[in-house]
């Protein structure tokens, strides 16, 4: 009972501390997506609320909290409650993996990776489901979309992933995180810069950010699968969102990166972290706004013509020269 | 049975009719609009979908009917100009100008000299004005969200300089029978000298972030193929037939005004997609200020502001007959016909929206290409709702 007690307290509190976590990085990032946006168009962005409208995200989330809840006619009130539920639940749980260093870490799993691979595919079944119990043509178009193109871009990121697991022997990020330790020149980057740009790419498909977010495309089909979505359905898939690509940008910073590695020996800590999650999430707010969104076929053809031949390879040298 | 009674009842929809009777297995049928992001307003578009391809398309028309023919038959001459400016928002002063020609030339009145510059300067600027909201909007049809501000950064300035001598920014309604109801002041004038330059250094620009794009030109290149044959048979002008390869333009093939003094080129493409429309579009802005720099080089001096000679009263009552009057919009051309009986209110006034014979090409071009594409095709015919619909 005591060893339960004591392995269940630190998990509680983990879960809690990723909760948090993650409604701080979603409202950061909503702030500092729309600052971005605002300064790539010329325009100042929220400026209103708060000093240059810092406040500006929390004033939208309890306008999203005060709207109606709206379930559509003839629509599947079960699954279409369940799918923002489904959307937001699982990203909790991914944060708890994520090494912020030695000790600063949910829960040190052996199997890290292929946990976080496992629960971010709830994304794909939450925007299916979504799309399907909403009862409208435009969800289930997004909802057809996103099948395809979860399937597509789960395959290379699973093969960039396994590279780096091959090299390291271990699926746990904080094992990754240290055989990067030392300086710079440690980290995978330089040992797998394909796999690096090919997760970089998968990852756009993977969260569904532009120029890859097909599923929601706004203008070809309204909104997509969150079409029929009001108040906090809308807001839950928003902040999963944010969410995922907070997560995808940490798995990847770890992964190739050197995670809290400093540069140099002997200035490692959490802040290395950010600096580096940041800065891609950084890359992903700047494509997103500059980009056009490409095209179904063509996003597909990237995927299997190019992105997965790509991967393998990438794999199968590794595993060559690992064997040698 | 409610619903077989409701779709008995629908009966005179020929569009609601036509789709149901003829769906096939395993098709969607999807209404794009009349509120949907991309239609731009309240064009309505029934799809059949087979899984994203497009089996059939048809534009559903009458949402925005406002009935301006009609409307001319119950106001005086002079009362119509301002529903000029209403029907196309996009390019208004070329259909002010389409409508006081016609009168124009039904009264026989000449125009002074100075006024036809003015003329010439606005209509070239709203012509940018036209092709810069449309660049901004196409572009976010595509999905990306940043260029339509950098246009519109720009056309504000325009916007800006036009409001000086017409006292609005949008819906223009300063043309009058015989003239013009402002001169340009000194400040407008200079306005005009420094933004030419300003804007020919910002059209590279928009070629470096987004023609050049690989994301952009592997959205539009080769999607949309509307040729000659096409646009000959349901009638296409303006950037649609030139993008198709055919210089036609009124302003140099039917030169109105004084648009023959001038030295300006008709920009074509051969490659009749959606990528042509684009490039055609883009060079001929750059026409534009070739002809608005000439024109403000010799615009004659105001000489006490004689810009509607002998103007005839606003109750004018034009001998009875008819006249047609084209000119070339941003969209294509632009024809009013008018008939009179002798009277203060005109007996019938016919517009021809260039618009509604583009997007008659839509259903034919857009057939088996993705939705995407549909959205692709749709901007890139530039239409603007209000004026289809009239």
């Amino acid at each position: 009972m005591n060893a339960f007690l004591s392995n269940l307290i630190p998990l509680i509190i983990a879960a809690v501390a990723a909760m948090i976590w993650l409604g701080l990085n979603a409202l950061v990032w909503v702030y500092c997506e729309r600052k971005f946006a605002g300064h790539i168009q010329r325009r100042p962005g929220p400026f209103e609320v708060g000093p240059h409208g810092v406040l500006q995200p929390l004033i939208d989330g309890l306008k999203l909290m005060g709207k109606q809840l709206l379930t559509p006619d003839n629509a599947d009130a079960v699954l279409y409650w369940l799918a923002p539920l489904l959307s937001m639940l699982p990203v909790l749980l991914l944060f708890l993996p994520i090494p912020y260093g030695p000790v600063l870490i949910g829960m040190d799993v052996n199997l890290a990776l292929l946990l976080i691979l496992a629960f971010s595919s709830f994304n794909g079944l939450a925007v299916i489901l979504a799309g399907w119990a909403s009862n409208n043509k435009w969800g289930v178009l997004g909802a057809a979309r996103a099948v395809s193109q979860t399937v597509a871009y789960e395959i290379p990121l699973l093969l960039t992933v396994l590279t780096v697991s091959f090299m390291t022997g271990s699926l746990s990020l904080l094992d990754i995180t240290v055989q990067q330790g030392g300086h710079i020149g440690n980290w995978f980057i330089w040992k797998q810069p394909l796999a690096f740009i090919i997760f970089i790419i998968a990852m756009f498909g993977e969260t569904n950010r532009a120029p890859f977010d097909l599923a929601e495309a706004e203008s070809e089909l309204t909104a997509g699968f969150h079409t029929e979505y009001s108040s906090m359905g809308f807001g839950l898939f928003f902040m999963a969102e944010y969410g995922y690509m907070v997560v995808m940008c940490s798995v990847c910073s770890v992964l190739f990166l050197g995670g809290f590695n400093g540069p140099f020996p002997g200035i490692e800590g959490w802040w290395w972290m950010l600096i580096k999650t940041y800065a891609l999430l950084s890359l992903m707010v700047w494509a997103r706004w500059t980009f056009p969104r490409v095209r179904f076929d063509q996003l597909l053809n990237i995927n299997w013509k190019w992105l997965l031949p790509l991967a393998t390879v990438n794999l199968l040298a590794t595993a060559l020269i690992m064997k040698l | 049975m409610s619903a077989y009674q409701n779709l008995e009842q629908m009966k005179g929809d020929f569009y609601t009719q036509k789709f149901e009777a003829g769906k096939q297995d395993g098709t969607l049928i999807i209404n794009m609009g009349p509120q949907h992001p991309s239609t731009h307003g309240v064009l309505r578009i029934v799809i059949e979908v087979d899984g994203e391809y497009i089996v059939r398309a048809e534009p559903v028309l009458g949402y925005l009917h406002r009935m301006h023919e009609k409307m001319g038959e119950t106001q005086t001459w002079g009362g119509f100009i301002p529903n000029m400016g209403r029907v196309d928002y996009g390019h208004a002063m070329a259909w002010n100008w389409a409508y006081v020609g016609a009168v124009e030339k039904l009264m026989g009145i000449e125009v002074p000299e100075r006024a036809e510059y003015l003329r010439v300067i606005m209509t070239e600027f709203n012509r940018l004005t036209s092709h810069l909201l449309w660049w901004g909007a196409y572009i976010l049809d595509l999905g990306a969200f940043t260029p339509i501000m950098y246009a519109f950064d720009d056309r504000e300035m325009i916007l800006d300089i036009l409001q000086r001598p017409s006292a609005s920014r949008l819906t223009y309604s300063n043309f009058r029978v015989g003239g013009l109801q402002m001169d340009f002041d000194d400040k407008c004038i200079e306005l005009m000298k420094t933004f030419i330059p300003h804007f020919r250094a910002r059209l590279p620009m928009y070629h470096d972030l987004v023609t050049e794009n690989i994301i952009l030109r592997r959205r539009v290149e080769d999607i949309g193929v509307i040729d000659q044959d096409m646009c000959r048979r349901y009638g296409c002008t303006g950037p649609v037939l030139r993008g198709a390869g055919v210089p036609y333009d009124v302003r140099k093939d039917e030169p109105y005004s004084i648009y023959d003094r001038f030295d300006f080129e008709i920009p074509t493409q051969d490659t009749c997609c959606s990528m042509g429309r684009y490039k055609v579009r883009l060079a001929e802005m750059e026409q534009s200020m070739r002809i608005i720099e000439q024109a403000l080089e010799q615009l004659p001096s105001a000489e006490g502001g004689h810009i509607v000679d002998k103007a005839p009263k606003p109750a004018m009552k034009p001998p009875a007959g008819e006249a047609y009057f084209n000119v070339e919009g941003g969209r294509g051309k632009i024809g009013v016909y008018v008939v009179s009986d002798g009277g203060k209110v005109p007996y019938r006034i016919k517009l021809r929206a260039p618009g509604f014979s583009n997007l008659s090409a839509f259903a034919e071009a857009a057939t088996g290409t993705l939705l995407a594409d549909a959205v692709a095709i749709l901007g890139s015919l530039d239409l603007i709702i209000p004026e289809i619909d009239r």
